[in-house]
């Protein structure tokens, strides 16, 4: 049996939920058992059904005034119960902030080995190996795990969603909580308004000093808008406050592995590709063709980004007026 | 107030990422090491929090063999008062965080932070494992924090914001950026850092629960296909039909 957290947010499950939970389902086929989740929260019931699409045979839901906001030590305890009410042999988690936060306390109070960042399913599962990234992206490292039950936290958008049709029924489950469960208090949520959360895009449209100063956004935000994709930038551009600290990537910023990423007008220092190189496409607009970037680009554009921008535009329109 | 920095030593951010022959470790031979970046993010602020308490203690900690104890005197130099390095090779970060919270289990530290993650393994887990063993609170991704009293409040990442909370000492808390801005070492930090007590303390007896059994580096990207910049139809054409990505 394998045991698989299904965070989620103001009541919802996440993409990247569902991604965990069909990750969880193919191994549970490959160990010869069924994937169980374990929602926290107040989900309802419809939606946690919906899990049954992604191969979940069961939800345990744990629900309740205090389970509303997150907390790790709570959480830990509820998710390392349920491991041992149903006798897991692996427990899945999504390696999101959420992910990052519980993950470590439920394997070192369950004593098992931790995979963090994985990035597929594992090789072999006796001995078990799974593979990651390390050295930001630099590497990759398989890793045996020496204890008999695994735990494996998955890179968000490393190994995608799968329909697994299965019929799935909720049932409540009331963990027992210690004194610390809920010590931390949640006192305020501040949200990037109206945006695409950057760490859940699918296409990220970025910008670098090659843009020349902050008056000149206007056209990634545009290029982002006609994609229906989040913004970002490179950490000078962060550090000279032409656009916010949370959309700075990279080594000492945030790490992404969109399916697309379009960058303009950035170098491709080897600090910024640590925390972009996971993204599936890359696509490098910069009017020097000897930029690092194109080593690490998938299509690029030699060419002056206040012209070859509004052109882009113009194309994504017209092909979202065709199709 | 006692604060407690645990500090791993990774490649510098520009190292060139090459393996031995056998693929079964990394190659360190020419590799420069430094203070894992977020982890000298965490000691700035551990610092900034002292002196704004006018009293107290920062001592950092390192998992690591002696070799390392270069990094350990840097973090001296950017002004910890004291430092613990614990003489073993953990291969996995449960036996990193055992071997602290046995290293440290009769000492009472106020506040105890880690980095988000240290750009080698990436893991993300010392921290909260830690804390777990402690058997105290953590909270990860931290971008900013406060004393007041014995009382934190937090600012920490989540997926499409950041959160604001509060909560009682002890903690532990992995710091990303946004905490701090890193200190560079002054000269009067470089000479009293040679001075500076350096306890070594032998390993308890702990196995690790996870082991990298093989390395690699990424198979080599395939060559830029150019586009004309006067042709941006190619470009969503190859975007929507070749890469299948809109
Ligand atoms: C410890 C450490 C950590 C770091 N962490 C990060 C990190 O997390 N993220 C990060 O991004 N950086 C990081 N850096 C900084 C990094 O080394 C680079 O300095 C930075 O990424 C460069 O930003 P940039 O590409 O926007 O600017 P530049 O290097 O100035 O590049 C601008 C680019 O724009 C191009 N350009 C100019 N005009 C035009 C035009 N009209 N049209 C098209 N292109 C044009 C230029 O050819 C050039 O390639 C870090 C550095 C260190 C030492
Ligand atoms: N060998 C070590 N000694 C002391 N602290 C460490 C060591 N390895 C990791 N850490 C701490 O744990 C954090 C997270 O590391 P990791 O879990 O390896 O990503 C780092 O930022 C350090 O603060």
């Amino acid at each position: 049996m394998v045991l698989v957290f299904a965070e989620s947010w103001e009541g919802k499950f996440k993409k990247s939920t569902f991604e965990a939970v069909s990750y969880a389902a193919e191994l549970a086929k490959s160990l010869g058992g069924s994937a169980v989740a374990v929602s926290i929260g107040n989900v309802s019931d419809d939606d946690l059904k919906l899990l049954g699409k992604y191969g979940a045979s069961k939800v345990l839901s744990v629900k309740g005034d205090n389970w509303n906001t997150f907390h790790p030590v709570g959480f830990a305890e509820a998710i390392a119960a349920a491991a041992g009410k149903e006798n897991a042999k692996a427990l899945v988690f999504s390696h999101t902030y959420s992910g990052k936060a519980l993950a470590p306390r439920v394997a070192a109070k369950l004593k098992a080995g931790l995979v963090a960042g994985a990035i597929a399913q594992p090789s072999s599962t006796s001995p078990f190996v799974v593979r990651k990234k390390c050295f930001s992206n630099k590497g990759l490292t398989d890793v045996q795990v020496k204890s008999s039950l695994a735990v494996i936290a998955i890179t968000p958008n490393s190994c995608g969603v799968k329909n697994i049709e299965t019929s799935c029924t909720p049932e409540s489950f009331s963990p027992e909580a210690s004194s610390q469960a809920f010590a931390l208090k949640v006192k305020e949520v501040k949200k990037t308004t109206g945006k695409i959360a950057l760490t859940e895009a699918e296409i990220v449209v970025s910008g670098g000093r090659g843009l020349k100063g902050p008056e000149n956004w206007g056209m990634v935000e545009e290029l982002a808008a006609e994609l229906g994709a989040a913004t970002a930038c490179s950490k000078p551009v962060a550090d000279i406050e032409w656009r916010p600290h949370h959309e700075h990537v990279g080594q000492t910023g945030i790490t992404i592995g969109p399916n697309l990423y379009i960058a303009i007008g950035i170098s491709g220092a080897i600090q910024h590709l640590a925390g972009v190189s996971s993204s599936k496409v890359i696509v490098v607009i910069n009017n020097d063709k000897e930029a690092p970037f194109f080593k690490a680009a998938d299509y690029g554009v030699v060419g002056d980004a206040f012209e070859v921008v509004p052109k882009l535009i113009e194309a994504v329109k017209k092909y979202k007026a065709s199709h | 107030m006692k604060f407690l920095v645990c500090v791993s030593n990774v490649p510098d951010t520009t190292t060139k990422i090459t393996f031995t022959p056998d693929k079964k470790a990394f190659n360190t031979s020419g590799v420069q090491f430094i203070i894992n970046p977020y982890d000298e993010i965490a000691l700035t602020r551990a610092l900034e929090l002292k002196e704004a308490a006018g009293s107290g203690s920062v001592t950092v900690i390192h998992v690591g063999p002696a070799p390392n104890e270069a990094m350990i005197r840097k973090a001296l130099a950017i002004g910890a008062d004291d430092a613990i390095r614990i003489n073993a090779e953990a291969t996995d970060a449960f036996q990193v965080a055992s071997l602290i919270a046995a290293a440290i289990k009769d000492e009472k530290y106020d506040l105890i932070f880690t980095g988000r993650e240290s750009i080698d393994y990436n893991g993300a887990q010392v921290g909260g494992m830690l804390a777990e063993l402690l058997g105290i609170p953590s909270v990860s991704v931290v971008t900013k924090l406060d004393l007041n009293g014995n009382e934190a409040t937090l600012e920490r990442e989540i997926d499409g914001g950041k959160e604001v909370l509060t909560g009682n000492l002890p903690l532990v808390v992995t710091g990303q950026k946004g905490m701090a801005e890193p200190r560079i070492p002054n000269m009067r930090g470089i000479m009293t850092a040679r001075t500076k007590p350096l306890k070594v303390v032998e390993p308890a007896a702990i196995d690790a629960l996870t082991v990298s059994v093989a390395f690699d580096n990424p198979p080599p990207k395939q060559a830029v296909k150019l586009v004309d910049p006067n042709n941006m139809e190619e470009l969503v054409n190859l975007l929507h039909n070749e890469a299948k990505v809109i």
